[in-house]
């Protein structure tokens, strides 16, 4: 049949690379050999549309696009793209494009090998059983080691890489090998259209004109304006208004067979009514059962968001639920703090998903927000008997009401060149981590594994790994479990006065220095003010450091004459408008991101 | 008839001291003679609309206005002593580079009745000077400064500057004891500031240690003031000091809130409830001049409430401050209605002192004024 014959010419498939290793600049390439765009409408890494993305030449939100490929063979292939993050804090968006397709490209950098992020990924792919077509990408780096890089990934994934495309996704050479592989290797959906609608949400988003807007893949059956269907999760009905595919802008097509991956609207008011992972079916014909959905994700870090403004509340609120719809590990309820006023204590995969969104409410909804410490969430064991979970410091009981607390333990791996193992070490010793094993992937590289607590993990850990091993070393981990602690609450008072917002949870041992460094960062980032300012580090009400900001002693344009009216005007009204920005923490000014820049600490300074 | 104000913008100079952001051109003297031109005619085209006022005080500014033949400024003189009323004049000032001076500019200039030289000595080290970008001599100075007396100007003020790379507070005193010692009336003591697009904003602003710090400024400052008090200088606004009946007076109009016009390329004019500054390239200077315009680049209108607040702003950069019947005279409103709460504030933090009669502030306040005027700006 035509549509069986259609869906043979078919290949849903993702990429997996580790940051840098070329994701962004393949896709470009495949996109533009495919002729999709011409080179003149070519927008540089064409997929990564969100600013944040491209600054920090990431990917995060999925992206999705259909190519149209002319093979060898004289066939023309459907490509659909589905575009993975390649953070170790998004694994749950990994596993939404991957559960969509039916092969992912692993893209291995030819100088850098495999990283600990790429294996983690390839992990889940084929435990979705995925067909895994590798590329080895970058060849033309004067470091390249192509030959070595290839051995590696047959010795440590297992996979044949007998033709193995070896390309330069930015010179644009051997694309279509890559093409090819692709179309050979991948195998075409499965899927029958006469069957009860089956199809998978992965992506969801408001879009002002067409209302929510479901990124799906059709698994069975087919789907077509005017029909009714049935979110199976929640049970809620629609009739479809239009169904389309990404090429990589949204194109309306008479319907989604199968196989297809596009995207359906239907008058969706709210985004929660099409959540991620949901399955999509017929609502007069159902299928008798839904797709398995989701890994359900869990935060890991917890912080405070606070609107600079109080009035703002609610507008940090509305933004918070519009992410979450795509986002489903982020979480938030209201909390309230003496120094910050009321927000929202959120919960986060990590630290750069709570640093991205951070940055989201500010550039897309145009807030002003004020982030405190993050937190991991500890387990507290009080002397009544009764067990508290904690994801705000403040929240701890006093030290007498506590029987013994626990605090997460992640199992931890580290790739790295052979060479930087010592300083790897040294600084996991440094965090309080234990070491569990190490394996060499080949002479020059190695796996090492640690049980880290995640406390320990947050406070800058990846930065410090990256900055000691000049950026070769990658990171995964995941939760092992929870273990005892020693854990104590560190206080940080300026101007005499606790400010609960930097309140953390330390280990005992770690209490001091940590007290320290924060209050001598705090004397850097906290401006000169018109008095002098202690800032102090408290351990259970006890002094363990103090540092002093001094009065301000100058601030004062020495020429102003004619010419320099307007302009001197222009720079304290801009002046005020810092001001405006710091908070009011009793009578100091404190710029808002102290309160995150408090954890970020050179520690080799 | 009101009081008038003018300012002359002379936009060229021999090099671009390191520190300096004026609109001045060191490579463009091609252009002198037809910049002297429109500036001419510019001023002819103002002075239509200025009859009933009287012409108070003269400034020639730059760039560097001794850097140009002195017959232009000669003929600019002599074309404004023609379009406005003259009677009432009373100061009439050049600035003066030590290097580009001589005695037939010095003859000139008696001979166009400027009466006020304002000489740039900034420091009285030849390797600061070099340093800075300065390409006179202490010596140079002192040649000419000579010079200048021999020819009857006797209302002379020279700049100084402090807060110069590797400077040290002895430096500093040393040029005070050294300028305090000849006879002028006025010295300017200012603070470097980095300002952008210069040669130094880019050297130092990552370079904390070149600078003197915050403390050693203020130091310098406060030292500074202290020598130039026992010299017999008064200080009468943050960065200006003057003998006894010699302050500047054109200078006064712009912290009295005064009209005041400024001519030539980038020039700044209040008037009229109106702030405007020049063209500030040659281009389309000239072509508005050709086209019969005006050359405004840019222009700001000043309600009762934006004069209010410049004039408190303004004024309290003298060290008199704020008469409060002058201001109730001038806007009909009690200063103190105005600003309650932010006098009432800044007297308890030692910023400010109200008195009976005039508001000012304190050492302190004025260390820190940046602090105080923002608050006090609608």
């Amino acid at each position: 049949m035509k549509i069986d014959e259609r869906r043979s010419r078919v290949r849903n498939f993702s990429i997996i690379a580790h940051i840098d290793h070329g994701k962004s600049t393949l896709a470009d390439r495949m996109i533009e050999k495919t002729g999709l765009l011409t080179q003149r409408e070519m927008q540089e890494q064409i997929l990564d549309n969100m600013d944040l993305e491209r600054e920090r030449g990431i990917t995060i939100k999925l992206q999705t696009t259909r190519l149209i490929y002319k093979a060898k063979d004289n066939t023309e292939y459907i490509f659909n793209l589905i575009d993975t993050p390649g953070h170790v804090d998004f694994n749950y968006e990994v596993s939404r494009s991957l559960a969509a397709c039916e092969g992912a490209l692993l893209i291995v950098d030819a100088a850098q090998g495999i990283e600990a992020q790429t294996l983690a990924n390839v992990y889940l792919a084929l435990e979705q059983d995925l067909e895994i077509v590798p590329v080895i990408n970058k060849i033309d780096l004067p470091s390249a080691r192509p030959k070595e890089v290839k051995k590696e990934i047959e010795d440590v994934i297992g996979l044949d890489c007998e033709d193995i495309p070896m390309i330069s996704a930015k010179d644009g050479t051997n694309i279509e090998d890559v093409l090819e592989s692709i179309a050979n290797k991948i195998p075409a959906p499965e899927g029958i259209n006469n069957d009860p609608l089956k199809a998978l949400v992965f992506d969801s988003y408001y879009d002002t004109y067409k209302g929510v807007i479901a990124d799906i893949r059709v698994m069975e059956g087919c789907i077509k304006p005017g029909m009714e269907i049935k979110m199976m999760n929640t049970g809620k009905k629609f009739e479809v208004t239009e169904v389309g595919i990404f090429a990589p802008k949204q194109i309306p097509v008479d319907q989604l067979n199968a196989g297809d991956v596009g995207y359906v609207s239907a008058s969706i008011k709210n985004v929660s009514d099409a959540r991620v992972g949901d399955t999509i079916t017929d609502a007069e014909n159902p299928t008798q059962k839904a797709l398995p959905g989701y890994k359900k994700v869990t935060p890991m870090v917890y912080c405070g968001i606070y609107p600079a403004e109080g009035e703002d509340f609610n507008n940090v609120r509305d933004a918070l639920e519009k992410l979450q719809v795509n986002d489903a590990a982020l979480v938030f309820e209201p909390e309230s703090s003496a120094a910050l006023g009321f927000g929202f204590r959120c919960g986060f995969l990590g630290l750069l998903h709570l640093e991205i969104m951070q940055e989201r409410l500010e550039r897309e909804f145009d807030l002003n927000i004020v982030t405190t410490a993050p937190s991991v969430i500890y387990k507290v064991k009080k002397t009544d008997g009764e067990d508290i979970v904690i994801q705000n410091p403040t929240n701890l009981p006093d030290t007498q009401e506590i029987e013994y607390m626990e605090e997460p333990i992640v199992e931890a791996s580290i790739m790295s060149p052979t060479d930087y193992v010592g300083p790897i070490m040294e600084l996991c010793e440094s965090r309080r981590a234990t070491f569990k094993n190490m394996e060499y992937l080949e002479e020059t590289r190695v796996v090492l594994y640690y049980d880290i607590p995640l406390n320990e993990v947050i406070y800058d850990f990846f930065d410090t790994l990256k900055s000691r091993t000049r950026g070769y070393a990658s990171l995964d981990y995941e939760l092992k479990g929870y273990k005892q602690s020693d854990l104590v609450k560190l206080d940080i008072l300026i101007n005499k006065e606790v400010v609960d917002a930097f309140s953390i949870i330390v280990h005992r041992e770690k209490a001091y220095e940590r007290g320290r460094l924060i209050a001598e960062k705090l004397k850097d980032v906290i401006p000169r003010q018109m008095f002098a300012i202690p800032i102090q580090a408290a351990l259970e009400k006890k002094i363990i450091a103090r540092e002093t900001i001094r009065a301000l002693r100058k601030d004062v344009l020495s020429k102003c004459y004619g010419g320099d009216i307007s302009r001197k005007k222009k720079l304290l009204a801009k002046q005020k408008e810092g001001k405006k920005r710091m908070r009011q923490v009793g009578n100091v000014e404190v710029p808002q991101d102290a309160f995150l820049a408090v954890l970020k600490f050179d520690e080799d300074k | 008839m009101k009081e008038l104000g003018l300012y002359i913008h002379i936009p060229f100079c021999e090099s671009k001291c390191y520190y300096c952001d004026f609109i001045s051109y060191p490579n463009k003297r091609d252009f002198i003679e037809k910049y002297v031109d429109y500036l001419i005619k510019e001023i002819k085209m103002q002075s239509e609309k200025l009859k009933n006022y009287k012409l108070k005080t003269i400034f020639i500014g730059g760039g560097t206005p001794s850097s140009i033949d002195a017959k232009y400024i000669y003929n600019i003189l002599e074309e404004v002593y023609k379009e406005f009323n003259t009677t009432f004049l009373e100061e009439i000032t050049i600035e003066v580079n030590p290097n580009t001076i001589d005695e037939d500019k010095l003859k000139l200039y008696k001979k166009s009745n400027i009466n006020r030289i304002s000489l740039g000595l900034q420091s009285s080290d030849n390797n600061i000077l070099k340093r800075i970008g300065r390409t006179h001599t202490k010596e140079v100075f002192l040649k000419n400064y000579k010079l200048i007396s021999k020819y009857g100007f006797n209302n002379v003020n020279v700049d100084i500057m402090f807060n110069l790379p590797k400077q040290t507070l002895d430096d500093v005193k040393k040029t005070i004891d050294f300028v305090t010692k000849l006879d002028v009336k006025h010295i300017s003591f200012y603070s470097l500031k980095l300002e952008k697009g210069t040669p130094f904003f880019d050297k130092y602003k990552d370079d904390k240690f070149s600078l003197p710090s915050e403390d050693l400024e203020r130091e310098m400052y406060h030292e500074g003031i202290e020598l130039l008090k026992n010299r017999n200088f008064h200080q009468y606004e943050i960065s200006n000091f003057h003998k006894k009946n010699y302050k500047c007076k054109h200078n006064l109009l712009y912290w009295k809130v005064k009209p005041y016009l400024g001519v030539g390329l980038g020039a700044h004019s209040n008037l009229f409830s109106e702030r405007w500054g020049n063209e500030i390239n040659f281009t389309n200077y000239f072509k508005a001049i050709d086209d019969n315009r005006l050359p405004i680049f840019e222009s700001e209108k000043i309600d009762k409430n934006m004069e209010i607040s410049e004039y408190v702003i303004l004024g309290l950069r003298l060290n008199k401050g704020i008469d409060k019947r002058i201001f109730y005279n001038r806007f009909n409103v009690n200063i103190e209605k105005i600003y309650k709460s932010q006098i009432k504030k800044f007297e308890s933090e030692g910023l400010l002192n109200n008195f009976n009669k005039r508001i000012k502030l304190t050492e302190r306040g004025r260390d820190i004024s940046n602090r105080v005027f923002m608050e006090l700006l609608t």
